[in-house]
């Protein structure tokens, strides 16, 4: 038997016909003024209008700050992230999280509701640890915040110090917090409040002892693919080494037949350690700022950021900078795999050549796109990061001004969001479009063929498991980017005599 | 007949209890049952629709959920502002699969995130000016919205805006209806309370407020409430009832115009597909305006033949001699669909964990393929939904309320089902016990289930799941 589902149905006539007759119902607008509405929001008018909102947000390109913080905690061993507010919020991050990631993703609330917005949440708090700890038999608590305990001011510190009074739960338990208001910031600053939360609480009082280790801090990154690429890159070099939030393991698990709710991520032991390594290098500059703060003025460890690792430049800058602060050479088994690299670029080149690109994303991810961009000679035209600030707007026209043959068009839009890319792809086309899968959207209007980069990817499967970063990252990257022309090559030479078998 | 599960639900409950803190213990016990098929709420009483306990990791969500996310997001010709800061409008943006037809962003708004992004400033100073501007600017910038749904996040309530007087100030200047709706998340205990404030809502900002258009009426005009076309289903569903000649004068929310719910008061009889989330509509129309309800189950050639019927008596001879042809057309399609699948699923046992209806309403599609449903659960149901499903459950079969995740995986190692059902949060941990598991909220991005054209559909993914080869290739550790 032939089924057919929901793809094949709703272009069947009799489903044709239901739409048809449905419409006397839904009183729409006339199909002609639909079409020209729809043509006016191509035009440069409708721009100008779409460009000039000042309170509507459409399909913005950011998620709020307790998503980040459920993230950095996921990345730390036998920890439960723990959201003190209300309990939809937590629902949605497990959700969201889960569809990016494909894996099971474990996150408790205190489920304040009308009565703790009235008296304040400190008995869900409370109630909240003990049956956590019971359940779930964490040896950590990564605990944030939403809105809701944001709003009427819950004192965090003050409620857990209550709650280890009361003895519900161990005194020795660690229990870091950190303040995320989802009405500032993104997902960035949350991770960067969890993590410098997460640091400052497990080594209090202790008194660094210079080692050799360095610590390595990725970011909002939600690739389990770059935590093993830098890991393998750090053993090869043979530097030992600390990933902060880890999340390689806990999100990306292997399956034996039984579920684990703390399969990976730093151990608590290597946590108490990051205060003694030699120094903390961190590739997402955005989602680290509070931490590097901390680093420097605590514990008075150099705190580098290098640019997230994306393509050749940034990957031998990262890896420079590794060689520089630990004194280890770049094995040979590196320099070689930089150019196989290198190489294939030079075999593809050709096809991305003077390729005009829109891009859209976290301001990290977006730096380092437009670094490994440039590098392959194409244009980018378009950079809209609804998250980015003033700094990341200078820093991403200083990178644009470093290759003016090609990034001299670049314009860069910070706290815009995707209906404004709409009308800057409909005015000023580009060839291709790096972003998110919710840019699905704008593919569909726009015919741009869509790169998925960056987070979430919900309807692609495994291509987080695959590094963007490092020298393989790069090749990754270029393959994705390569095949997409080509694949769209095809698509548009195939009734011409172009419709080549080789490229 | 009674249909009985050999298992011992009892003992199972009690040993998974034991972890328990003792007031959640004390709690959580009346939340769990075995099930009799004669009960009734006076003689088991399964506590419900009560808060979760703090801590325990509950699946379930919040009111915005309920209102933004189930009962207003489908409705297609208008704008929904998620109000307050971005994260609420981020996560439910595009994810329900609440199919509709139309230009998304021209003429439709479905899978779009539209939202005031609040600001620090906005909650110390208040939200009101910047929602009247956010307003003027969807008029500018989307012509073709029919109207505006406020659909408020936790802060608008604390900081005390007054959306109403916004409402009302900009149905006025704009011309179109802004309705404001007060879901603020932490109202509540669960999405349910959001599905009452979202019916309160279209009955006092639509009904009466808002002039629809339908040209005729017919005696045999009916209305499709609570069905949210997941995945298309509201359409198949339409499909049958059309075919019975019944004139379906608005489907409601799933592929909805603000048009079809002003025909809210028009229908002869109002077809009820989730009585959880839409029940309040449902009951203040026929006390309000006569028009009687009745609930149906389009789930499984067993419950749609049944359901067709009992709609088709509430007609004239002429339905009801023409659902006879129609369930003749297609039994032997359905016949085929059993006769193709039933000896691959003969005897699976299915542990179930949903939402509003569907822990009972697809245990009648489960039993036409020869499986056994041994759990079933709601995230937020209330007492009378239970009492719906006692009956539908053989005995013995284990019911739980709101598990939270650790009762779950228990329980599920305890039954040792062959097929899972539930949400994106639970299928991973299934996925890692080497459980097959399908999600029966988004219908794992497949369907439609409903009616004729989605059973074979149905059958085709379950025994996907629970076929699967790849199953085997899971090593098992120290095995």
């Amino acid at each position: 038997m032939k089924v057919q589902d929901h793809v094949k149905l709703y272009r069947r006539e009799d489903y044709e016909k239901l739409f048809r007759d449905k419409r006397e119902f839904e009183c729409p607008y006339p199909e002609e003024e639909v079409k020209k509405v729809e043509e006016y929001t191509k035009t440069e008018e409708y721009r100008e209008k779409n460009f000039n909102r000042k309170a509507l947000t459409i399909n913005p390109a950011k998620a709020c700050q307790p998503l980040g913080a459920v993230l950095c905690a996921l990345g730390f061993k036998d920890t439960m992230p723990f959201v003190h507010g209300s309990q939809g919020c937590v629902a949605y991050f497990r959700s969201h999280l889960s569809r990016h990631f494909k894996e099971p993703v474990p996150a408790v609330s205190t489920s304040m509701t009308e009565d703790a917005a009235v008296f304040g949440g400190l008995s869900n708090m409370i109630e909240g640890l003990e049956n956590a700890y019971a359940l779930y038999k964490p040896k950590m608590f990564a605990i944030s915040t939403t809105c809701m305990a944001e709003v009427i001011g819950d004192d965090l510190n003050a409620f857990i110090k209550k709650a280890k009074q009361q003895g519900i739960i161990p005194e020795d338990l660690p229990t870091p917090y950190a303040n995320t208001p989802s009405f500032t910031g993104s997902h960035i600053n949350g991770y960067d409040a969890m993590l410098k939360g997460i640091l400052s609480y497990a080594t209090q009082g202790l008194r660094a002892i210079k080692g050799e280790k360095i610590n390595l801090i990725l970011g909002f990154d939600t690739y389990s693919g770059n935590y093993r690429e830098i890991k393998r890159i750090l053993n090869m070099m043979g530097v030992p080494h600390i990933i902060l939030a880890d999340i390689s393991d806990s999100l990306d698990s292997p399956n034996f037949g039984d579920y684990e709710m703390y399969p990976g991520g730093t151990s608590l032991e290597e946590l108490r350690d990051s205060i003694n390594s030699k120094a903390t290098l961190s590739l997402q500059k955005y989602s680290s700022l509070k931490t590097g703060e901390f680093i420097k003025e605590s514990w008075g460890q150099p705190f580098v950021n290098v640019p997230y690792p994306i393509g050749i430049r940034n990957t031998d800058l990262f890896i420079d900078t590794v060689k520089d602060l630990t004194g280890k050479e770049i094995p040979q088994e590196l320099i070689e795999e930089r150019g196989r690299v290198v190489d294939a670029i030079i075999d593809s080149y050709a096809y991305i050549h003077g390729k005009r690109f829109a891009l859209i994303g976290d301001p990290d991810l977006l730096l380092g796109l437009l670094s490994f961009i440039l590098e392959l000679g194409g244009i980018p035209v378009h950079i809209v990061c609804t998250n980015g600030d003033e700094d990341f707007e200078r820093e991403a026209y200083a990178l644009l001004q470093r290759e003016p043959l090609f990034g001299s068009e670049g314009k860069v839009y910070i706290k815009k969001d995707m209906w404004h890319l709409r009308s800057l792809l409909f005015t000023e086309p580009v060839d291709l479009l790096i972003g998110n899968s919710y840019c699905k959207a704008l593919w569909k209007d726009t015919g741009i063929p869509l790169i998925r980069v960056g987070f979430p990817i919900f309807d692609r499967h495994h291509m987080h498991r695959y590094p963007i970063l490092g020298y393989q990252g790069a090749l990754n990257l270029l393959t994705l980017i390569v095949n997409t022309v080509l694949d769209e090559l095809d698509r548009e030479t195939k009734d011409s005599p172009s419709f080549d078998v080789i490229r | 007949m009674t249909r009985i599960i050999e298992q011992d639900t009892q003992r199972i409950v009690d040993e998974v209890l034991e972890v328990y803190p003792e007031k959640t213990k004390k709690e959580r016990k009346k939340h769990l049952l075995a099930n009799d098929p004669e009960c009734s709420s006076s003689t088991c009483g399964l506590k419900s629709n009560v808060k979760s306990r703090p801590g325990v990791m509950t699946s379930r969500g919040c009111a915005y959920a309920g209102s933004k996310g189930v009962v207003w997001g489908p409705i297609k010709d208008m704008i929904h502002i998620s109000h307050g800061p971005v994260g609420c409008g981020q996560y439910s943006w595009w994810s329900r699969r609440n199919y509709y037809t139309g230009k998304t962003g021209i003429n439709a708004f479905g899978a779009m995130h539209i939202t005031s992004d609040f600001q620090e400033n906005d909650i110390v100073f208040g939200g009101d000016k910047k929602l009247e501007q956010l307003c003027r600017e969807i008029r500018e910038i989307f012509p073709l919205a029919k109207g505006i749904s406020i659909q408020c996040e936790c802060p608008v309530g604390l900081i005390g805006d007054d959306i109403e007087s916004v409402a009302r100030k900009m149905t006025k200047e704009l011309g179109i209806p802004v309705i404001p709706v007060r879901c603020e998340g932490f109202r509540g205990i669960s999405q349910s309370l959001g599905h009452h404030i979202a019916n309160d809502s279209i009955r006092d900002w639509v009904l009466g407020k808002v002039k629809g258009i339908l040209e005729k009426e017919t005696p045999y005009d009916v209305l499709i409430l609570g069905d949210y076309n997941i995945g298309g289903e509201a359409w198949s569903s339409r499909k049958i009832l059309e075919e019975m000649g019944l004139r379906v004068i608005a489907q409601i929310p799933g592929d909805c115009t603000l048009n079809e719910l002003t025909n809210m008061p028009r229908p002869k009889l109002i077809l009820v597909h989730c009585y959880r989330s839409t029940n309040y509509i449902a009951r203040y129309m026929e006390e309000n305006f006569g028009i009687p309800w009745m609930e149906y189950n389009f789930f499984g050639p067993t419950k749609i033949y049944e359901s067709m019927r009992k709609i088709a008596k509430r007609f004239d001879e002429k339905i009801i001699e023409q659902t006879e042809k129609v369930i003749e057309k297609y039994k032997p399609l359905m016949d085929s669909v059993i006769e193709q699948y039933r000896p691959r699923l003969e005897g699976k046992r299915v542990m179930l964990y949903v939402g509003g209806l569907r822990p009972r309403h697809i245990v009648g599609a489960y039993e036409d393929l020869g499986m056994v449903v041994v759990a079933t659960g709601y995230e937020f149901a209330h007492r009378d939904d239970y009492e719906r499903t006692y009956p539908e459950l053989p005995k013995n079969s284990l019911i739980y309320d709101d598990p939270p995740h650790y009762e779950l995986e228990n329980f599920a190692d305890a039954l040792k089902p062959d097929l899972v059902g539930s949400g994106i949060k639970e299928k991973y941990v299934y996925h890692k016990m080497g459980i097959p598991f399908r999600q029966m909220h988004s219908w794992d991005y497949s369907g439609p289930y409903h009616g004729f054209d989605g059973f074979p559909v149905f059958a085709r993914d379950m025994d996907m799941a629970v076929n699967n080869p790849s199953w085997k290739l899971i090593r098992r550790k120290g095995r």
